[in-house]
């Protein structure tokens, strides 16, 4: 048979000790290994929704069915406030996570609630857009261009509560346990998903509100 | 806002929501009849499984546990159980379709029929061939990269409980309610609210969500278990092909499955919230969805069939007793099939009118994909020639596949070209091919896979009678039942037809009907092979001592079978791309003492409550029931936070447990090599 | 054995970045926000160069986050994180540009085109 001459790239005399081919001096996997890929991977999921998302809005953003545009209801400074908003809870996060790596529970708390503060603060100003829009009756039933707004907004909306709830859970945790590796893990993990929604926020800012404002 | 916004005829109840008895099939005799059956079936279960007390035993070792290996089963059992549903589907539309000439308006309704091959597809992709691949792949992936658990482990046992949450929801909708009546992708303005108010469609959204939660999950979980757990000493490309293409599979799981919950989202939001994105009014258009569908359709059929080519690659290499001819080629064909599944999804849409340079692209690109395919045939039948072929049932399998997914592959690159897919679209002809490369390629894969790997989950091989019995009633009746949809295609026939005025056609479908019987007898010797093989476990015939009944070439033939649950007591490191021949090869020998504990993760209840809370969820929102979708998602949410709350996760098997364990393969070894 | 044993047990502290990256990348950042923003406002540009601009401030900041925020670079995860960005790039790529381009040859073929005269 012809597959019985495996090369030995290993140069070591064939069969004998059993080391070669066993881990006999192994410790522990460290736990947790893959938490922060596996995330990522979870991200770049999340990305793809939405993706579809802009798709959805790239082309069904001009269907106005005779309502108004983007010209007519959107408000830029508005979107500016917001915008300054999400960003300002991105580096206070940044902030909290070098808290962090020094140590410093109290500051890693305090910059977490800070951070918290901003988010909710751009929620806030979203539910004010989306209830004035429909209040003037430009709710997402309206054309299938404010259907596609209000959803892939939403859509963002959506994940930043989900972070605020889940930076409370955080923060309930790291008093409780301290800064031990398993919450920085997850503090890690929130870190990436928070500032993953501001790489979102860049283009729904840019594609929806900005382009918007041009057509 | 939602509610009221939404044109239902029906009168919501704050406490039934839109159920009432009605809803109950109680007038469809067929339903009755199979409800009583499963019921009484249901019930004798619940019985036997008190009466010889095995509830704790399933909750404890089973239910909770977050062994790959036990969750691998479960979802092989899924996948089999599902398939009985989906067969059942099926056998029912060929005998409709036998029986619907000269007038003859069959055993079905319109209304009922619909249902069923709607159902039949949605079971047969969804419950069926994903459970059985994602199974494989669990079983299999970490034994075979030298691993003790996948990565996220409560992940994993989580991913098992949502895709079997979506599994029951369907269920449900035979005896509660309806099904969707669009076809299996549910295509806007059919399945918007104005053209089909009922539940059926809400059973299929709300069922393929949460499914599609446990398949997301599960892939990132496989992903980071491949990137991350490997032996030392497996790079890349010394890695089993199988897990190759598991890699792949999961690539394309993760990549794909977000668009297919984006675009049910939307469509729920039509539903539910009074959006206009696919309606035919208010700027809508249905068209987006139909392409925002396939851009996760045409990835779904790579993601049910890398795997299935990954199995046989295994199979084909073990039973001719050769290395894997062309490993590299496999590779890159493997990796570029997982780049083209995303550029081609345009063909299953040629005659919505795109145009020529766009249908002349991804038709281009569709038969693009035949080049990397033919690699891989051309690289098995290399790895068989001059090969010790070893006529096995698995391999059997992987040389029916051959014949028949070649024939499968061709008929689709003539479906590549758009001129002639405006002549088939939507005919038998395409019914044709595309169960011709999925039976042909996935369900013929996983037979082989689970005829390979059954002696390694239990420990005894199954029976190769039953299972030859199987092989040649599945693999005429195949071709007994798709060939003749083949010329019923050419000459015209479109799909989902309840009844026909043309009589000469109906001798085609006599033919297909003794196809679709031949099936039946093959599932049936299925399970009679599973039957036998538990009675004769204990045979010297079936029963595998060795832990490596086929000279296997991969690493999960060097544990016992079955495996412990911490599959090595030393973790290997590996040398080669086929890492056990290789140590076989150059006398291993197996370590008997200097074992120390093992660090495991802890089995826990929290995916199993949370997916029930998910379906839970899902009944709330298809009834219009908004205390109990609402209790259900705070349930969810409080669930999944609790679980975060809990920091041991993991422990320690003793060393004595470890001692024991393979002192016990030590003797059992030893009275092999006596016998 | 020069096997790859350190698969495992070098699990290195993923780096957190600096204060002062973080700042370089909130300087950036705040920049490349402000000016999209005000060209859109005052409109100093025609309408197609605006759009373009603000398109590449959009990429240039999506990058800027990518790195002083998200901290992507070469070696994170051996590799493997940079890779999964890139291939889900190039998949949103074609599914978005596809989509686009698919749909834009439908609507121009299949609708009636005073209706999509009256849409754009």
């Amino acid at each position: 048979m012809s597959a019985a001459t495996v090369t030995d790239t290993t140069g070591s005399p064939a069969g004998e000790d059993r080391d070669i081919f066993l881990l006999i001096d192994e410790h522990d996997h460290p736990e947790g290994a893959s938490t922060m890929l596996g995330f990522w991977i979870y991200l770049m999921s999340d990305c793809l929704i939405f993706a579809m998302l802009f798709a959805t809005y790239g082309v069904l953003g001009t269907s106005y069915a005779g309502g108004p545009g983007p010209k007519q209801l959107f408000e830029l400074p508005l979107v500016a406030l917001n915008t300054s908003m999400l960003l300002l809870s991105s580096i206070t996060y940044g902030f909290a996570m070098l808290a962090m790596t020094d140590g410093k529970q109290r500051a890693t708390q305090a910059w977490l609630a800070v951070t918290g503060l901003f988010g909710l603060a751009f929620l806030c100003i979203e539910m004010y857009e989306f209830t004035g829009l429909i209040r003037e009756g430009h709710g997402p039933w309206s054309s299938a261009f404010l259907s596609s707004f209000f959803t892939l907004v939403g859509t963002h909306g959506l994940h930043v509560t989900f972070g605020l709830v889940w930076l409370v859970t955080l923060m309930v945790q790291v008093q409780w346990k301290g800064l031990i590796p398993a919450n920085r893990r997850r503090l890690m993990c929130l870190s990436l998903f928070w500032h993953f929604l501001d790489v979102i926020w860049i283009g729904v800012f840019t594609f929806v509100y900005l382009m918007g404002m041009l057509r | 806002m939602a509610t009221n916004m939404t044109p239902s005829p029906l009168d919501v109840s704050p406490i039934f929501g839109r159920f009432t008895l009605e809803s109950l099939p109680l007038h469809e005799p067929i339903v009755v009849g199979t409800f009583c059956v499963v019921a009484m079936g249901g019930l004798a279960l619940l019985a036997t499984l008190t009466y010889f007390k095995l509830w704790a035993y399933l909750w404890k070792e089973w239910f909770t546990s977050v062994d790959h290996k036990k969750i691998g089963v479960m979802y092989v059992i899924l996948g089999i159980v599902m398939l009985l549903r989906g067969f059942s589907d099926a056998i029912m539309m060929r005998a409709q379709q036998v029986m619907a000439f000269h007038g003859s308006e069959g055993y079905l309704n319109p209304h009922h029929y619909d249902q069923i091959f709607t159902a039949h597809g949605v079971i047969m992709i969804f419950f069926v061939a994903m459970p059985l691949v994602t199974g494989l792949m669990n079983y299999v992936v970490p034994l075979q990269i030298g691993a003790r658990d996948v990565s996220f482990p409560f992940l994993n046992n989580f991913s098992f409980w949502m895709t079997a949450g979506g599994a029951i929801i369907v269920m449900m909708s035979l005896f509660v309610g309806e099904f969707a009546q669009t076809g299996w992708l549910a295509m806007p303005p059919l399945s918007g609210i104005s053209y089909s108010p009922g539940v059926g469609v809400d059973y299929y959204i709300w069922s393929l969500q949460i499914a599609g939660v446990g398949t997301l999950l599960s892939g990132v979980n496989l992903i980071c278990t491949i990137v991350k757990m490997r032996a030392p000493g497996m790079t890349m490309m010394k890695m089993p092909i199988f897990c190759w293409t598991s890699l792949c599979t999961n690539i394309l799981i993760v990549a794909a499955f977000p668009v297919l919950t984006a675009v049910l989202a939307l469509l729920s939001l039509d539903r539910y919230a009074g959006t206009a994105f696919f309606t035919n009014t208010l700027g809508g258009n249905p068209m987006m969805y139909v392409n925002l569908i396939w851009i996760w359709g045409h990835p779904e059929v790579y993601i049910l069939i890398l795997p299935a080519f990954g199995v046989f690659s295994e199979v084909v290499s073990t039973f001719s007793g050769k290395r894997l001819f062309g490993y590299t080629s496999m590779v890159y064909a493997t990796a570029v099939i997982t780049l083209l599944a995303y550029v081609v999804w345009l063909h299953h849409f040629f005659t919505m009118g795109s145009g020529a340079s766009v249908n002349s692209f991804f038709g281009i690109t569709t038969m693009v994909i035949s080049i990397p395919t033919g690699a891989k045939i051309f690289n098995w039948l290399f790895t068989m020639y001059r090969g010790r072929v070893r006529f096995e049932l698995p391999m059997m399998w992987a040389i029916a596949f051959m014949f028949t997914f070649t024939i499968g592959g061709m008929t689709g690159v003539l479906l590549a070209v758009p001129p002639a897919d405006f002549v088939l679209h939507n005919s038998l002809f395409l019914v044709a091919h595309f169960h011709n490369v999925i039976i042909g390629g996935v369900v013929f894969g996983m037979f082989a896979g689970i005829n390979y790997w059954f002696p390694k989950a239990f420990g005894f091989k199954l029976d190769p009678f039953w299972g030859k019995v199987s092989f040649w009633t599945w693999v005429s009746g195949f071709y007994f039942a798709f060939m003749p949809l083949y010329v019923l295609g050419l000459m015209g026939v479109t799909r989902r037809l309840r009844t026909f005025d043309d009589p000469s056609l109906q001798i085609w479908f006599e033919i297909a009907a003794f196809g679709a019987f031949l099936i039946a007898i093959g599932i049936a010797a299925l399970l009679m092979q599973i039957y036998v093989s538990i009675r004769d476990r204990n045979t010297a015939r079936l029963r595998d001592t060795t832990g490596d009944p086929w000279n296997g070439r991969t690493l999960e033939w060097a544990t016992s079978s079955p495996p412990p649950d911490y599959n090595f007591a030393f973790t290997p490191v590996v040398h080669d791309g086929e890492a056990w021949a290789d140590m076989k090869q150059r006398g291993f020998v197996r370590p008997t003492e200097g074992f120390k504990p093992i660090h495991m993760p802890r089995n826990t209840g929290a995916g199993l409550i949370i997916a029930g809370f998910s379906v839970g969820f899902g009944v709330g929102m298809i009834w219009y029931v908004w205390w109990l979708a609402a209790i259900c998602f705070v349930g969810m949410l409080g669930a999944a936070i609790g679980h975060t709350f809990n920091y041991k996760r993991d422990y320690h098997i003793p060393v004595d447990e470890v001692i024991e364990t393979e002192g016990r393969r030590t003797r059992q070894l030893a009275a092999g090599a006596v016998a | 054995m020069s096997a790859h044993i350190d698969t495992h047990g070098a699990h290195d502290e993923e780096s957190h970045g600096s204060r002062k990256g973080y700042l370089i990348g909130f300087g950036l950042a705040v920049v490349l926000t402000v000016i999209p923003f005000w060209l859109v406002m005052t409109l100093p540009l025609s309408t197609q160069a605006t759009a373009l601009l603000i398109m590449a401030f959009a990429a240039v900041q999506m990058v800027v986050h990518m790195i002083y925020f998200l901290h992507m670079n070469r070696r994170a995860e051996g590799g493997w994180s940079i890779m999964a960005l890139l291939f889900t790039l190039v998949i949103v790529g074609i599914a978005l540009s596809g989509s686009l381009w698919v749909m834009y040859h439908m609507n121009s073929n299949m609708m009636p085109t005073q209706q999509v005269q009256d849409q754009g």
